[in-house]
């Protein structure tokens, strides 16, 4: 059951458009934002109160890059791939990231505080390599300082 | 040499508040516009200031704006949004405006939202530039306890709501038909035009869509008039630029310079090349342009020098490709990201990128066959532009196109040795 709080959120937001399925995204965002990721259920709860379908509500939440559609840890990494970082050194920042956290891209280490993902490019073409941990963006990261950077996230 | 767009930005970015933006100077192009000039008259200034859009694409921002239908007849509400989904690899410039000076763009917004008669404004910022989102959203809540925006502004009758509209990621947002089915809450892919946006747009109403750097310079546009604007340029089209460098080079990062500033001249504003490399070539304005070569470094970047040798200025920030990097693992980088962005709308696109990812991948790591190229060649051609429903497609065939031709000895070379070279 979405709850008064989420509820409360996604009016707010539904009260600048003209019709209450436009307000898809921002629902998606504000039920992850409680609840950390999109399940099966919170898709089919959207859709209710937003008066569209499963399927329609899913349709959105697969297309876009930071709606969750699986379980994500505390703390969700994005690792920047686009050119910039890459001729940067994006690789060996991935490696180190991997070999810290002991996980590969797309997956979530065993005590569910880091998910580590790839992501396009994250508009910090001047701090190459980047990567954000949540809303805090790094860069340019020596890989030599990674294990600081996690350590501020507990 | 003048700076208006970044003028107000500190070197550590902490932007001015409103009281500090006023003492700058700010708001005064908004009262100047609502108070004494007529909506149309915005629209002529900015016409005659020859200012063209600098979201990539350039088109003529005044002439846009005429599209739209006016007067009390025209279909309502009316919308403008302003596209900070800046998502194109190699592009960071909107973000020292909206992180740096976040109310130069408010005003941008208001005063352009008055000259094309719109209701509501909606700006479309990428998820990712939380910063900005802070930011921006701290300078539309001062703006409206000013009195700048809301029901009839500074009493002059027109009335503006401005929301903050932030994504959820994809490429997709930025091209302006899949940033408004976005807007609509639905996938962001794109529309078929006609009918245009500024006729038949948001929920089927007039809408202008204008980049964040192209609003930035409206008001300055209003205060200093349009003669003033072209004087800033150093060849045919007006302004002030935001260039951007990145990769090897010393100091990478952004400077507003005159419009038609040599490649040469904004690499030496980055400080030139790290200790070590040399320049091969620059992608002249995000990844979805061509390579131009180190030979052309005395070209003007402006729109039509670039177009004239071949390429597109883009956005105006250059990413190097240095003589330590291999180009084909650069270009099978840029194809990645166009593959995995490609909303998969239509099929030229959803199927040639990973193929081409494919082959690029493929000759890379020495799996590569001669016959590879013509593969590589054909989906260049096969993907162009008129071919694909929008385009991403055509612009992920820019940087592959003319590195097959600038770069044909090293693709050669990875298939001959079976192996990159630069490993």
């Amino acid at each position: 059951m979405m709850t008064a709080e989420e509820i409360r959120e996604i009016e707010a937001e539904l009260a600048h458009y003209p019709v209450r399925r436009a307000g898809a995204i921002e629902a998606l965002k504000v039920v992850q934002r409680h609840r950390g990721w999109i399940s099966d259920d919170s898709v089919k709860e959207i859709a209710a109160f937003l008066g569209m379908s499963a399927d329609e509500v899913d349709a959105v939440a697969t297309f876009y890059n930071l709606v969750f559609r699986r379980k994500v840890g505390r703390h969700v990494i994005l690792v920047c791939d686009s050119v910039s970082c890459w001729v940067m050194g994006y690789d060996s920042l991935r490696d180190r990231l991997s070999a810290s956290l002991g996980i590969g891209l797309g997956e979530t280490t065993a005590d569910g505080r880091f998910t580590f993902l790839p992501t396009a490019c994250l508009g910090a073409c001047d701090r190459a390599p980047a990567m954000m941990v949540d809303e805090d963006l790094h860069g340019p990261v020596n890989p030599g300082g990674i294990d600081a950077i996690l350590g501020n996230y507990r | 040499m003048e700076t208006p767009l970044t003028g107000n930005i500190r070197p550590d970015r902490e932007p001015p508040d409103l009281p500090e933006y006023e003492r700058a100077g700010g708001y005064r192009a908004l009262r100047k516009a609502l108070l004494s000039m007529t909506p149309w008259k915005v629209v002529e200034e900015v016409r005659s200031s020859m200012l063209r859009g600098r979201g990539g694409a350039g088109f003529p921002t005044g002439m846009k704006w005429t599209f739209v239908p006016k007067g009390p007849d025209a279909p309502r509400p009316k919308y403008l949004v302003c596209n900070a989904d800046e998502m194109e690899p190699g592009t960071f410039k909107d973000r020292l405006l909206m992180e740096g000076d976040p109310h130069q763009l408010i005003e941008g917004m208001i005063v352009s939202a008055y000259a094309i008669e719109a209701d509501v404004a909606w700006l479309f910022l990428r998820v990712e530039y939380a910063l900005s989102a802070g930011r921006l959203a701290k300078a539309i809540a001062e703006a409206y306890g000013k009195g700048y925006l809301g029901k009839d502004i500074l009493g002059s009758g027109y009335s503006l709501e401005l929301y903050l509209h932030t994504s959820a990621g994809r490429y997709m947002c930025g091209e302006e038909s899949g940033l408004l089915n976005s807007l609509e809450g639905k996938r962001a892919t794109p529309r078929a035009k006609p009918p245009f946006p500024a006729v038949c747009g948001l929920w089927g109403k007039p809408t202008v869509i204008n980049n964040v750097e192209t609003l930035c310079n409206v008001p300055h546009i209003v205060n200093r008039g349009a003669d003033w604007f072209k004087g800033l340029s150093r060849t045919g089209d007006s302004g002030t630029k935001l260039y951007g460098v990145s990769g090897r080079v010393r100091r990478p990062g952004i400077s507003e310079l005159p419009m038609g500033t040599t490649i040469r001249e904004i690499l030496e504003s980055a400080g030139g090349m790290q200790e070590g490399y040399r320049l091969r070539a620059v992608i002249p304005g995000g990844a979805s342009t061509e390579f131009v070569p180190a030979e052309h470094q005395d070209m003007p970047m402006d729109f039509d020098s670039l177009q004239a040798v071949g390429s597109r200025m883009g956005t105006g920030t250059m990413i190097v490709l240095d003589d330590r990097t291999c180009p084909v693992a650069m270009l099978r980088n840029l194809e990645q990201f166009f593959a995995r962005e490609s909303c998969g709308w239509c099929t030229p696109c959803r199927d040639g990128l990973p193929w081409v990812e494919k082959l690029l991948d493929a000759v890379e790591v020495g799996r590569g066959e001669p016959e590879d190229l013509e593969l590589l060649a054909m989906h260049a051609k096969f993907l162009g532009p008129g071919l694909t429903f929008c385009a991403l497609a055509p612009g992920a065939m820019e940087p592959l196109r003319s590195g097959l031709s600038l770069f044909r000895d090293d693709f050669l070379r990875h298939i001959r040795e079976k192996r990159c070279p630069w490993r």
